[in-house]
Formats: structure tokens, C-alpha cells, sequence
């Protein structure tokens, strides 16, 4: 049974398959957050210093996840793009964009509403927050760039190079809390050992981050669906798609 | 149970200001996000429409 996995490369062909796991994705991450939201906040118990405040935390980690996750599959579809010159690569690069940039924003919005009450401070200019704000920024450089020149394969290379060269961020972000002295906290949860924090919390927290997942899989996946009619409206099957599915 | 009561529930501690406005912030993005995409959606099924009536100016294509 072997699937011809370079077929799916095809925009003509990728877009049924895309239509049809959105909603198995979309169910997916509903499920997950209702589980994740209900244990966060009904079964997890109030934090003996932050009190309930630390709550937060059940979409703040997620989110920043996401985002620096995000970053890193649209900049290797870039690379994907560029090395092998396939169309579809570059939309699904344009797809992620968009999401990964409201999980950013998401990521700094909650964490300073986290701050206020434990730091005392909305923001401060530390390594960790200072290099997520810059993340943002990316994710707008590249679709403003993407945007401003009107040559799609001339568009699609140059915001390629920007999300490449921008991808040295993300390590940074990740390890800043180590590499400065900074106010955010460390790592609760890493690979290397196990989580300095209570087991309900950690569940919820994990069932939240695949949830974000899932819906950032599902909301691409019907991103880029639009973009490959946009791009391909000049193609006959575009039409015939347009006129089979509406 | 955490919570004694539905007033406690939404006080949260204390903290309501900051752990709904976290979470209210986020749901308010992801849904604006989804009706931007349903929008952008739409939009270029009518440009798709619109080609297609370009196509047979008579009016034959079955679209409208």
C-alpha cells in the first residue's frame, strides 16, 4: 500500500484532501479545549501563591508554543519552496502566517495580563518578552512584504528569505530565559526532566497545547484552501472546482 | 469542586479582570479570525464567479 505522498505536492489535488480533514481537525481541538478548560479550571486547584490568577497559564503557554512552533513550519515551508520550487509550498508558508501571528499576540496579550498581578508590571523590556514582540513583528514583515510586491513568485522568494533569516528568533526566544537574567520565569515543563509542577495543572496545560494545535492545523488547512483558489482562479480545474463544491 | 458558587466561579480569586480578559482576548481573535477567513472565502468564490459569467457572457455557465 504504498501512498504517492508527492501527489498531494499538487494544489489541484491537495485541496479535496485539506477539505476533507478540516473538520476532523476542528472537532478535534474542540474536544480538546473543553476537556483542557474543564480540568484547568474545575479540577486544578487554586495556586497556593499566585492564587487563580495563574490560570492564565492554561492559554499563555499554549499560545507562546504555538507561535515560536508556527514560526518554524512556515519558515521550512519557505525553505521547502525555495529548494524544490514547488507552488503549494509558499501557500501553505502564507497560510500559517496569519495564525501563528494571533498566537504571538495572544502569547504577549495574556502574558501581560499575568504580569500585572505577579510582577506587578504590564511589561517589561527583558530578553524573553523583547524577542516575542519581535516574533510578531516577523510574522507581519512577512505577510506585509508578501503583500507589497506584486509579482507572486518574486513575493513568495523574498518573504521566504525574511522568514529564514527571521527563524534565528525563535531559539532565542526559547533559550533567552536561560542566556539573560530576565523576570519571566524558566521552563516549568522540558524534555530533559520532568515538570516542576502539579500533575492536574500539567494536564490541562498539555491538553490546551493540543488543542491550539489542532486548530492551527484545521484554521492553515482552510486558509490555504482560499489561497489556492486565489492563486489558480486563472485554471480551469479552479473553476470546475468552484462550480462542483458550491 | 473548586468553586462554592457561580459568583465565586466568575470572581476568580480576585483575579477576574485578568484571567477573563486573557481568555476573553483569545476567543474574541480566534473567532475574529474565522470570520475573516469565511469572508476571504467568499470573496474569491465570487471573483471565481465572476470570471466564469466573463467566460459565457450569455449566461450559459448555470452560475449566477
Amino acid at each position: 500500500m504504498a501512498i504517492n505522498v508527492w501527489k498531494y505536492a499538487s494544489p489541484q489535488t491537495f485541496y479535496p484532501l485539506a477539505g476533507r480533514l478540516v473538520p476532523w481537525f476542528f472537532a478535534l481541538a474542540a474536544v480538546l479545549a473543553v476537556t483542557g478548560l474543564y480540568i484547568g479550571f474545575f479540577v486544578a486547584p487554586t495556586d497556593f501563591q499566585q492564587g487563580d490568577s495563574y490560570r492564565i497559564i492554561f492559554i499563555h503557554v499554549p499560545a507562546a508554543w504555538m507561535s515560536m512552533f508556527l514560526y518554524m513550519v512556515m519558515a521550512g515551508w519557505c525553505a521547502v519552496g525555495m529548494i524544490f520550487n514547488t507552488r503549494l509550498s509558499f501557500m501553505m508558508a502564507l497560510a500559517v502566517a496569519p495564525t501563528g501571528a494571533m498566537f504571538t499576540f495572544i502569547a504577549l496579550w495574556t502574558g501581560s495580563l499575568w504580569g500585572k498581578p505577579t510582577w506587578g508590571t504590564w511589561w517589561v523590556w527583558d530578553a524573553r518578552l523583547t524577542s516575542e514582540l519581535i516574533l510578531l513583528f516577523l510574522y507581519i514583515g512577512f505577510m506585509s512584504l508578501h503583500a507589497a510586491i506584486d509579482d507572486v513568485r518574486r513575493a513568495d522568494r523574498a518573504a521566504g528569505l525574511l522568514a529564514l533569516v527571521g527563524a534565528i528568533n525563535v531559539p532565542i526566544i526559547y533559550f533567552s530565559v536561560k542566556w539573560w537574567n530576565t523576570l519571566h520565569q524558566g521552563a516549568s515543563v522540558s524534555l530533559s526532566r520532568s515538570p516542576s509542577m502539579a500533575a492536574t495543572m500539567l494536564t490541562a496545560m498539555l491538553l490546551m497545547s493540543l488543542a491550539v494545535w489542532m486548530y492551527a492545523i484545521a484554521v492553515s488547512l482552510l486558509r490555504v484552501r482560499a489561497i489556492i483558489l486565489e492563486r489558480e482562479s486563472g485554471s480551469d480545474w479552479a473553476r470546475e472546482l468552484r462550480s462542483a463544491a458550491a | 469542586m473548586n468553586w462554592g458558587s457561580a459568583q465565586a466561579f466568575f470572581a476568580m480569586g480576585g483575579y477576574a479582570v485578568y484571567v477573563w480578559g486573557a481568555y476573553g482576548v483569545a476567543a474574541a481573535c480566534i473567532l475574529l479570525e474565522l470570520w475573516a477567513l469565511r469572508r476571504r472565502r467568499r470573496t474569491v468564490e465570487r471573483d471565481l464567479s465572476l470570471r466564469e459569467a466573463d467566460r459565457n457572457p450569455d449566461g450559459s455557465s448555470g452560475q449566477t
